[in-house]
């Protein structure tokens, strides 16, 4: 692979090891020699049981953690780079706006912090609030809307900067079904809207299959990447595409890939955790 | 809720607590009252202990004296009554108790923030605040005399120094505690912006700590009160209510009464200092959901 074509990725992931307490008694291998690519526009998920390391890899890739071995391009940059350009908008599973700001200045911390004027600010905020659908919201306190719109808000917060990525943990895993399920459609949308690239990672297997394009399976001790699946189910998804033989195949294909990588472990002999 | 709706529910529970707090104040009477009236008036023994307090007009006098008391002309006053020697006495002690306050917070946060910056810093430093906080005040008071002494400050200096030395510890373990409660996602969103320490400090760890600081202030805003009034006791020259309880005293034969004025407004410059508190904490905290209401 020459340097020009990793130039044009919006991610890749090297050979990256990441050990917890190395040399110490506790020695986790959370991450064994993973590489991954994602290309700009992708809607890639990270799936596989607990302690798989999907969080860690995305971690590694925000730069939140520096990984024991193998390196990590983001947009062409090293991710430390990427971070300081705030090259990417990470959103959680706990929303994690700041109860002491309104929503408007919830959505404004990000490019507060990159100096933007208070005139460029609120132009960029009601932008994002009429991307998540709550333009009237901007007065509120966070602690006055519902899960699902405070969500709303961490993701208009996360893509506030316009960056080219967005990282994300888990973001609706404390949702109900039905808000959850009307939270990927909307997703699916903003990022149409925008062309953002998402690396997301989820528990829930049809979760992973209607948003992304492709659906990393990936097991545990050490965690490593086991299957890539490709979704074709196209771009225009919507509540019907629940419905379609496509989508349910590839809940079976990603299902197996999940049950595959725990086979090989027990054939190997390897914990789960 | 709306706003009206909200304006009108606090009246109702501001309404509700000065309901309470006379409620409270007419118990208080009666308790005392209803002793004086059946409690022998030389006092009496328990199995050899005199424990049984005297109800003699001396010793506990009737709570309308005690009223009447402030409207009494003070002995060695001129003509003054006791409320208006009073009245100067507790504002010459309350703005040394707000001074000795102001400075206590000062470097109770300026420790607090040394301590979450460097992890050696609280290892090395709490163990001695702690051990600060169980020095006696009395045998601290003649050392900062004499220091305030050869830095050529004004009286009054000491008392606000030993009120701060008070006051300080609350606010340091509350607001370390406050800082450290940021929680870590917050954390990981701050460091995904690059956001330097200090940076994180200004906009996630401290407002995060306010909560947990109100506490700490409070029982600060109430230790600074002592802190003045025992000085004012131990060391001779400052004329606040300090000082009028110890000259009252003297004066019990004549007047028994009046030392508990002075206690009064002892008490009502604590409720004071804690009412400000408590005022700035509804101004910090107006906009925060309910429950993280200190």
């Amino acid at each position: 692979m020459s340097a020009a074509t990793d130039q044009a990725k919006a991610v890749v992931v090297s050979d990256v090891s990441m050990v917890f307490n190395q040399g110490g008694p506790g020695a986790v291998a959370a991450l064994d020699h993973v590489g991954l690519e994602v290309e700009p526009g992708d809607f890639v998920s990270l799936i596989g049981p607990s302690g798989c390391g999907k969080s860690t890899l995305l971690r590694v890739i925000a730069n939140l953690l520096e990984p024991t071995a193998g390196s990590v391009l983001v947009n062409g940059k090293s991710a430390h780079q990427a971070r300081i350009d705030q090259d990417y908008g990470m959103a959680f599973q706990q929303s994690g706006l700041f109860e002491w700001r309104t929503v408007t200045k919830n959505i404004e911390l990000p490019l507060e912090l990159k100096g933007w004027d208070k005139q460029r600010r609120r132009e960029r905020v009601s932008e994002m609030l009429e991307l998540v659908k709550l333009p009237d919201r901007g007065g509120h306190m966070p602690w006055e809307l519902s899960g699902g719109q405070q969500q709303r808000i961490a993701i208009a917060r996360a893509l506030a900067a316009h960056p080219p990525l967005l990282l994300m943990d888990e973001p609706f895993g404390a949702l109900d079904e039905m808000t959850r399920e009307h939270m990927q459609s909307e997703l699916l949308q903003i990022c149409a809207a925008t062309g953002t690239t998402v690396v997301f990672v989820t528990h829930s297997i049809p979760e992973a299959v209607y948003l992304s394009d492709r659906v990393v399976v990936m097991s545990a001790g050490p965690g490593r990447i086991t299957d890539i699946v490709s979704v074709d189910l196209g771009r225009d998804r919507d509540e019907d595409t629940r419905e379609d033989d496509t989508f349910y195949k590839k809940i079976t294909e990603v299902r197996e890939a999940l049950r595959g990588g725990e086979l090989t472990d027990s054939a190997r002999g390897i914990e789960d955790r | 809720m709306s706003r009206t709706g909200r304006t009108a529910s606090i009246a109702t529970t501001a309404v509700r607590r000065t309901a309470l707090l006379f409620a409270s104040l007419a118990i208080a009477v009666a308790l005392w009252e209803s002793y004086k009236a059946v409690g022998p008036a030389d006092g009496g023994d328990v199995f050899g202990w005199r424990i049984i307090p005297k109800t003699n007009d001396r010793v506990m006098p009737h709570t309308w004296t005690m009223a009447a008391e402030f409207g009494d002309d003070a002995i060695g006053s001129g003509d003054q009554k006791v409320w208006s020697v009073l009245l100067g006495y507790s504002w010459y002690t309350l703005r040394m108790a707000l001074a000795g306050l102001a400075l206590g917070m000062f470097v109770g946060v300026g420790l607090a923030v040394a301590m979450a910056r460097l992890k050696i810093v609280e290892r090395g430093l709490l163990p001695y605040l702690v051990i600060s906080q169980t020095i006696p005040l009395i045998a601290l008071a003649p050392q900062i005399t004499v220091i305030r002494g050869s830095l050529d400050l004004p009286q009054w200096t000491s008392a606000a120094a030993l009120a701060a030395f008070l006051s300080f510890f609350p606010v340091t373990v509350s607001t370390l505690r406050g800082l450290q409660s940021a929680p870590a996602a917050s954390l990981e969103l701050m460091d995904s912006y690059a956001a330097g320490w200090w940076t994180t400090l200004r906009k996630l760890r401290f407002p995060a700590a306010v909560p947990y600081m109100v506490p700490g202030m409070k029982l600060a805003a109430t230790a600074s009160v002592i802190g003045v009034i025992v000085t004012e006791i131990t060391l001779g020259g400052l004329r606040g209510v300090g000082f009028a309880t110890i000259d009252y005293s003297q004066k019990v034969t004549s007047q028994p009464a009046s030392v508990y004025a002075a206690v009064f407004a002892a008490a009502a410059l604590g409720l004071i200092m804690f009412g400000l508190v408590a005022a700035g904490e509804s101004i910090l905290m107006r906009r925060r959901p309910k429950e993280s209401l200190g």
